[in-house]
Formats: structure tokens, C-alpha cells, sequence
């Protein structure tokens, strides 16, 4: 990789570009961006989980104080399939006029029979999400090598059921855009993670020219994958902009972004893993399904939308026999969450690999540097042990003595990351400052200090002289912020553009080497007119395929059942650091979203009304600052990889290290994500079962025993991203 | 419905004409184009819109402008004195305490109020006091580290 050996800023850490606007409430979010005149926006939701929307009578609404255009979702009879589903939308001059008026649409509706459970539906009597079509659809088996005689031969064979549980993204800023048009021109402001894709989003929904349509996103408060294309609230925000012939601002609330804007899809799997008598796995088994919300059965063919698992994960075990399905219920539609289908498939795969070492009397260390074929990632759990201090800490499962136990555990995570094509165009200018314009957006992860970053150092000045502009689509087009791939996309494009901006330089000074200390009197050479050059991604400077490995320690109070996190130790690598201020934010915070994972989040769903009931931060419980243990980060630097992307491995492994030290501090597993104090007192036997328990096992079983004998129908195409 | 004319907002007079009845966050947000403070969740459940009111952090959401009457209120944008920033938010800035932000000026106001109440506090004190603002990027140790460097720097300028 030709990224310099000896840096001054590459890999060190820089303050964030961004950063005196975002202390001082300056930075202009979607949610801020208020065009002259513009009308609030409020969509109307289904209260049904399934019903037939026969007709909705918009009269009384448009005729209401301050409205000033009102329009429906579908045309004709529609058929709703979830508690929340868009049917309506009002523009008007004040949020309380348009709430005010939401509330006089008329909907004649008839109620259908529903089911928001995946246990419910798949049993045979469930009502059909989509009549005539089986909420369970199946993926043929997967079948390598001869699983069947591999466990029948093994030395040690484990089974197991685990749970995952549905997580909502709930960035801190809601689901948001503004819209404008002037003349045949539209401008939407859009809190998204590819203003590209929102524009093209538009063009394609609207009818409009792509040339035509600006779509800016200065400052983002948060996606984590919900935010990646033009999303519905954002097609109905343009086209009340055009009914109502003024600006429009949509912002969904927090009721609304829990209801309809995406999650991480539920998982059942039941594993069964086996090994010879040294460890060295031979046999992988895996039943499962899981439930993306309504659209797993729909007639287009739905699509699994990332319920499919990696799996056996990232261990290569030659005999595997893998089924999954989707399930559909009567809920909002999942999209992609941070790494997905990643944190479920550790969780799982993981977790059965700690209860193979049990079994085998390996050490959870010991059975992944025996089984893990990647060398950075068995570099990482030794170095990792070692910092950690594993050895010494390591007891039998539910040996620590007391009523609080302690217990550790470790799990691994992989990620493909990798960059992508990212154009970038640079104005020098003859005072030496540096603007810099490349079309991708800031989520947070601080994208204009990368390119802040890459340019001081191949251009030998201050981070200083250098202005980054991103988040518009005037700008050269780079692609979304997902898959972990903005820093590995955007930075090969600065590189190749720093090094055309010394070239030419070069040309203009008569100088050398116009970088460093020769910079000012180069740029002196410019004149009037400042020098613009390009630069594109190229190959050689990105590349993909982090790792990582976490570990965790934990107390277990077995009298109440409460999980306190005492620390967790991530252990990562994404090649060349960039900024290491930013790149280690992103890992703490991969971890803390991996402990609401682990122990506190979870949508709940009622089954008698269909309705979603944490719909807010008061009942989905998100960690805060008091849930936090010492986190300690151990970044692997190699340059020679070029740049990696960090801010999804991270989330990775962080529940299932801590659901793996919590089963070797009880000696039990829980089998379900999150780790709740009630769940902890049920596996260890201290709640009376009045025959629930037996019921929903049975249910299980049932369930795992339909996917394995399923035939080939339906679905589960995609592989996860 | 009465109407509420007149606050005093970052030692300014403002003028206006809201029905007492409207959260003070709308009126901060929509009516006097102080952005600077954020709507997260509307329940006071994430702390993304505090401000203080005679110094006391509040959640804007929940607050009827009705109900502030002649106190001072105090936004983000008003922590700033003469041209310079607060020494928390300096240490925010130092520490890099922020992912995508929208949390910050709610971690900057809450944490502004600790120090004045308590210029000393300890990491249990901080913790207690900053549980209920909530940052989904989860930034939570750097949050922490800028607060005790703000304190550190206060008390140094004190000296």
C-alpha cells in the first residue's frame, strides 16, 4: 500500500472539523432546515394490524384551520398489514394545525384477523399475513460435506436453542426532510446516509430529472442503517411540497420512528456443533427463522430482508447442514441495522462453541485459536487474553463461589467492509487554503476530518488550511454510508487527488517538491484563478475484511437476577487508522450499542391488540451512561492493508462475549437475547412455572421441527449484506 | 387561549406571540430559531432538549412556555461569554466528545449545570446526574472525560 510510512497526521488524532459548530448548536441538522414559508407536515398511520381500508374520506381535514394539502398513501381498497402502515398525509401552517386535522380524517376500515408473534404464526391455524400465502417461508437446506455421519462419528456433540430479539435503530434524530421546489428545480434536505440514493430515490418515485433534483445533508444525527435510501415519510413530504405549491417539513415523532422506520429482524436458531476429541470442529447443524415484519410472505416475494444468517459464522466447519426461514407478523418491515445479521449469527454461533469447550474441558480461548482460520483474528485473541488477563480470570463455569458470580467470555466478529468508487474535487487556492468537495455524508463518524486528515498528510500542511464540504449531491458523487464504507472510499480519493494537486503544482511553482514547507510559496504561484484538480477511488489503498474479538466480565447477582457489566475488552483491526480520535469513538460506541443488545433492548409486541408497546424511550430501554463499564479498545495498526472500515465489526461481538461470560459465571445459558433479570432467574430454576414455560418450548419445537422438514417454497434469496 | 409575549432568553429580551400552552422547546425551535437545542424523543425521556431555566436543566419538550415567566432562560447557543466558549464545551470539543452530535447540546446544558451546583464532582456524582440523557452513537466514556476536563479547567481558572 503506498500510504506513507512515517506520518504526522495519519493515524494520530484530529479534532473534528465539525466539531465547534456541533458544541455551539450552530450545526444545521434536517430537523433545523426551515425554508421561508414552510408547512409542517404529519402522516396518518394505521391503528389496525390488519384491516381492509375500504375508503378514507379526506374532506373534513382539508377543510381544517391552516391546512393546506392532503393526500392519500394508496388509491382504492388497501389492504393494511401493520399498527403504524402510512395511509394519509396533511401539510399545514402549524404542527398543531396538522395534528389537529389529522384527527378528522375519516377511515372506514374493516378489521382482519392478525398475528404479531412469530411462534403464533407459524403455527398452521395463524391468520395469513398474506391471505392464500404461508406466513413461514423456507430456504432449501444448505448442505456441505456429510453432516450426518460427522456428528455420528464425533467425539463430542452440543445442542442448543438461542433467541435474538427485534432492536430498534432509534438514531437520536428522527426520521427527517424538507422540501422545496422552485420552478422546475427540488431541493430536499434529507437526514440520510446517501444523499444519492435520495436522490435518485426522488427522480425515479416523482418523475423528475436526476439534474433536477439537490438533495443536502449537512449535519446527520444518526442512521445505523434505517436512513440508507429515500425513505416513504420522505416521498410524501415532496409530493405535499408540490399539492400545496410551498415547502414542506416532515419529521417523524419518536412513536412513529419505533413503529415504521426498520429493525433488526428476531432469530430462533437451534444449533447443534460437534467435534473431534481435540476440539477441532467437524459438524455444524443450524434450524432457524426469524421475522423481518410483514413483507417475508409478501406475493413480489418479499424478500428475507437479512433474517438469513451467516452462519457457521466465520468458522469453516467441513460438514454443515444450514435451514432458515422468514417469518411473517402483522409489524413494521426490518432494513438493515448495523452489521446486519451479524450480532445474531455471533450470538448463536459463539454461544455454542463456548458450550463444545465446556463440554470438552477446552478453554473458550483455546477452541477458536484451534479453530479460527484467520491469523489476525488468532493474533487478536492472544493478544487480547493477555491484555485481558484470561488466564488468570478463567473458572469453571459456575464455580465462582457466593451469591454474585463472576464470569468471562470472548467471541469474535468478521466484517467485509471494503471501499468503493468516490470522486473528489479540490480548489487550492493562491493563500495556500485547500476546499475540498466530495458527494458523501457525515453520519457522525466524521467524515470531513478523514478528508481533512488524508490531505494534511499527502499535501505535508496543517489539517488547518484544508475546508472539507460533503453531503450534497453538487458535489462528485461517492456512494452511501453503509457497510461500513465511507472512510475506504473517500480516502483513496483524496490520496489520488493529492497526488494530481502536487503534480500540478509542480508545474505551476517551478518547484520541486511544492508540499510542506514549500507549500505556501507554491500556492503563491497560483494567481487569480485557483487550481482545480479531481481525484477518484482507485484500487490498492482500501481494503476489506476486519476483525475483531471482545471480552467480557461480568457479575451475576443470582438472588435478583441483575447483570453488571464489569468491563469489556475489544480488540480490533481496520488496517491504516485514519483519525484515531474518531476511529476509537466509533469502536466505544460500537460496544455500548452491542450492550443494549446484550441486556436491555427489545421490541414487545401485544399479541391481543397488534400493537407495539415500547414505542418510546421510557419503555425501549436504551443503555445509558450509568450501564457503561471500562471499556478498553486495543487497535492493531497495518498500514500495509490500506484503509478499513470500523464502525460495524465493533458491534459485532460485544452480546455475545457478555452472554458468554454470563453463562460461565451461572453455569447455565440463557437462551435469548436480551439478558433480562427474569430470564436469568429462569435458567436458574428460581421461577415457579405454572406451565408457560413448557408450552413455549413446546411451541419452539415445533417451529424448529417445521423448518427442518419444510419443503423447498419461498424466499430468504438475499444473502446478508 | 393567553399568549405568552415576552422571554428572557441568553440575557435577552425576546418578543413573541405563543399560546402558553406550546412546549418551550417549539417556541426555542420554531418561533426564536434557536436550533441549537433538539427534539429527540418529545417525552423527556432523552434529554436532547435541555436548557436551563435560572440555571436548573429542564427538558423543553415537557415544559409549557407558559410556565417560565420572568426566569432566564438559557440555550446552547447562549453558553458562550464574550466570544468565548464554555470550558465544557471546550473539553467536548478536546476530549471528542460527540459522534453525529444531536445529543450534544442537551450533554453540554445538563453538564453545564452540574459544574455550576458542583464544581467537584466525582465519576458516581457525573454519572448520576448525566443518566438521563441519552446518546444512541454511545459516546458515554468521552462524555465523562470531558466533564471531569472541564472541571479540571475550571478549577485551574479559578486559581
Amino acid at each position: 500500500m503506498p500510504w506513507p510510512k512515517e506520518t504526522k497526521y495519519l493515524g494520530k488524532s484530529t479534532p473534528r472539523a465539525e466539531g465547534p459548530a456541533k458544541v455551539s448548536g450552530r450545526a444545521k441538522f434536517t430537523t433545523d432546515v426551515a425554508p421561508a414559508g414552510v408547512l409542517f407536515g404529519a402522516i396518518l398511520r394505521s391503528t389496525w394490524a390488519a384491516a381492509r381500508i375500504k375508503s378514507i374520506d379526506l374532506t373534513a381535514a382539508q377543510a381544517a384551520p391552516g391546512i393546506k394539502a392532503a393526500l392519500l398513501v394508496h388509491n382504492g381498497e388497501y389492504l393494511t398489514r401493520y399498527y403504524g402502515d402510512e395511509l394519509a398525509a396533511l401539510a399545514g401552517t402549524s404542527r398543531q394545525a396538522v395534528l389537529d386535522a389529522l384527527r378528522l380524517i375519516k377511515v372506514d376500515a374493516e378489521p382482519l384477523p392478525f398475528v404479531v408473534k412469530e411462534l403464533d404464526a407459524i403455527k398452521p391455524d395463524a391468520a395469513q399475513v398474506f391471505a392464500g400465502r404461508p406466513n413461514q417461508g423456507n430456504n432449501p437446506a444448505r448442505d456441505s460435506g456429510r453432516p450426518d455421519d460427522a456428528f455420528a462419528a464425533a467425539a463430542a456433540v452440543v445442542e442448543g436453542s438461542f433467541a435474538t430479539q427485534i432492536e430498534l435503530h432509534q438514531s437520536m434524530e428522527p426520521h427527517a426532510y424538507a422540501v422545496s421546489f422552485e420552478g422546475d428545480e427540488m431541493t430536499a434536505w434529507a437526514s440520510t446516509q446517501g444523499v444519492f440514493a435520495v436522490r435518485d430515490g426522488y427522480a425515479r418515485n416523482l418523475g423528475l430529472p436526476q439534474n433536477k433534483v439537490r438533495v443536502i445533508c449537512e449535519h446527520m444525527g444518526g442512521g445505523f442503517g434505517a436512513k440508507s435510501s429515500l425513505s416513504i415519510e420522505g416521498e410524501l413530504c415532496a409530493k405535499l411540497a408540490q399539492a400545496a405549491g410551498a415547502p414542506v417539513k416532515l419529521v417523524l415523532t419518536r412513536f412513529e420512528e419505533s413503529l415504521a422506520t426498520g429493525n433488526r429482524p428476531s432469530s430462533f436458531q437451534k444449533l447443534k456443533l460437534a467435534a473431534d476429541k481435540d476440539g477441532k470442529l467437524t459438524a455444524f447443524q443450524m434450524d432457524g427463522f426469524g421475522t423481518p415484519g410483514y413483507m417475508a410472505s409478501a406475493p413480489n416475494g418479499g424478500g428475507s430482508n437479512g433474517v438469513a444468517l451467516p452462519m457457521p459464522y466465520l468458522y469453516r466447519v467441513p460438514n454443515s447442514r444450514v435451514k432458515q426461514s422468514a417469518v411473517a407478523i402483522n409489524a413494521g418491515v426490518a432494513c438493515a441495522m448495523r452489521a446486519p445479521a451479524h450480532p445474531p449469527a455471533a450470538y448463536g454461533m459463539e454461544g455454542i462453541l463456548d458450550d463444545l469447550a465446556v463440554k470438552l474441558a477446552l478453554d473458550p480461548v483455546a477452541i477458536r485459536l484451534l479453530n479460527d482460520p484467520s491469523e489476525v483474528r488468532r493474533h487478536e485473541l492472544e493478544v487480547g487474553a493477555e491484555k485481558f488477563g484470561w488466564k488468570a480470570k478463567y473458572q469453571k463455569p459456575g464455580s465462582s463461589p457466593g451469591p454474585v458470580k463472576v464470569g468471562i467470555g470472548c467471541a469474535s466478529a468478521a466484517w467485509m467492509s471494503g471501499g468503493r468508487g468516490t470522486q473528489a474535487e479540490a480548489q487550492i487556492s493562491s493563500d495556500g487554503t485547500v476546499e475540498i468537495r466530495v458527494g458523501t455524508q457525515d453520519l457522525g463518524t466524521g467524515s470531513r476530518t478523514v478528508v481533512q486528515v488524508v490531505a494534511a498528510e499527502m499535501l505535508g500542511i496543517d489539517p488547518a488550511l484544508v475546508t472539507a464540504r460533503v453531503g450534497d449531491t453538487r458535489y462528485p458523487p461517492s456512494g452511501g454510508s453503509g457497510g461500513s464504507a465511507t472512510t475506504a472510499s473517500v480516502s483513496p480519493a483524496i490520496f489520488d487527488l493529492c497526488e494530481k494537486a502536487v503534480e500540478e503544482l509542480k508545474k505551476t511553482s517551478g518547484l520541486d517538491d511544492p508540499r510542506g514547507a514549500n507549500w505556501k510559496a507554491a500556492c503563491a504561484k497560483i494567481g487569480a484563478t485557483p487550481l482545480a484538480v479531481t481525484g477518484r477511488w482507485r484500487d490498492g489503498l482500501s481494503t476489506g475484511g476486519a476483525g475483531g474479538v471482545q471480552f467480557a466480565e461480568v457479575e451475576v447477582d443470582t438472588e435478583t437476577g441483575f447483570v453488571k457489566l464489569r468491563k469489556i475488552l475489544a480488540v480490533h483491526d481496520c488496517g491504516t487508522v485514519v483519525n484515531r480520535l474518531t476511529c476509537e469513538s466509533q469502536i466505544n460506541g460500537g460496544v455500548i450499542m452491542g450492550i443494549g443488545y446484550a441486556l436491555y433492548e427489545q421490541r414487545v409486541m401485544d399479541r391481543r391488540s397488534g400493537v407495539l408497546l415500547n414505542p418510546n424511550f421510557e419503555t425501549y430501554k436504551l443503555p445509558g451512561i450509568g450501564d457503561i463499564p471500562a471499556i478498553e479498545l486495543l487497535l492493531l495498526d497495518m498500514p500495509e492493508r490500506g484503509v478499513i472500515g470500523i464502525g460495524e465489526p465493533c458491534t459485532v461481538p460485544t452480546a455475545a462475549a457478555i452472554a458468554n461470560a454470563v453463562a460461565n459465571a451461572l453455569g447455565v445459558r440463557v437462551p435469548s437475547l436480551p439478558i433480562t433479570p427474569d430470564k436469568v432467574l429462569a435458567a436458574l430454576g428460581q421461577v415457579p412455572d405454572n406451565g408457560d414455560r413448557a408450552a413455549q418450548v413446546r411451541d419452539l419445537e415445533g417451529a424448529f421441527a417445521r423448518v427442518a422438514g419444510a419443503e423447498r417454497p419461498i424466499l430468504l434469496t438475499e444473502t446478508p449484506a | 387561549m393567553p399568549a405568552v409575549t415576552e422571554l428572557n432568553v441568553n440575557g435577552t429580551r425576546r418578543t413573541l406571540n405563543a399560546d402558553s400552552d406550546r412546549p418551550l422547546l417549539s417556541v426555542l425551535r420554531d418561533d426564536l430559531d434557536l436550533t441549537g437545542t433538539k427534539f429527540g424523543c418529545g417525552e423527556g425521556q432523552c434529554g436532547a432538549c435541555t436548557v436551563l431555566v435560572d440555571g436548573v436543566p429542564i427538558r423543553s419538550c415537557l415544559t409549557p412556555v407558559g410556565a417560565i415567566g420572568p426566569q432566564k432562560i438559557t440555550t446552547i447557543e447562549g453558553l458562550e461569554k464574550d466570544g468565548r466558549l464554555h470550558p465544557l464545551q471546550e473539553a467536548f470539543l478536546e476530549a471528542g466528545a460527540m459522534q453525529c452530535a444531536y445529543c450534544t447540546s442537551g450533554m453540554i446544558m445538563s453538564g453545564s449545570a452540574l459544574l455550576a451546583k458542583n464544581p467537584h464532582p466525582t465519576d458516581e456524582e457525573i454519572i448520576g446526574f448525566m443518566d438521563g440523557n441519552i446518546c444512541r452513537c454511545g459516546t458515554y466514556p468521552r462524555i465523562l472525560a470531558a466533564i471531569k476536563r472541564a472541571a479540571t479547567a475550571i478549577q485551574g481558572g479559578a486559581k
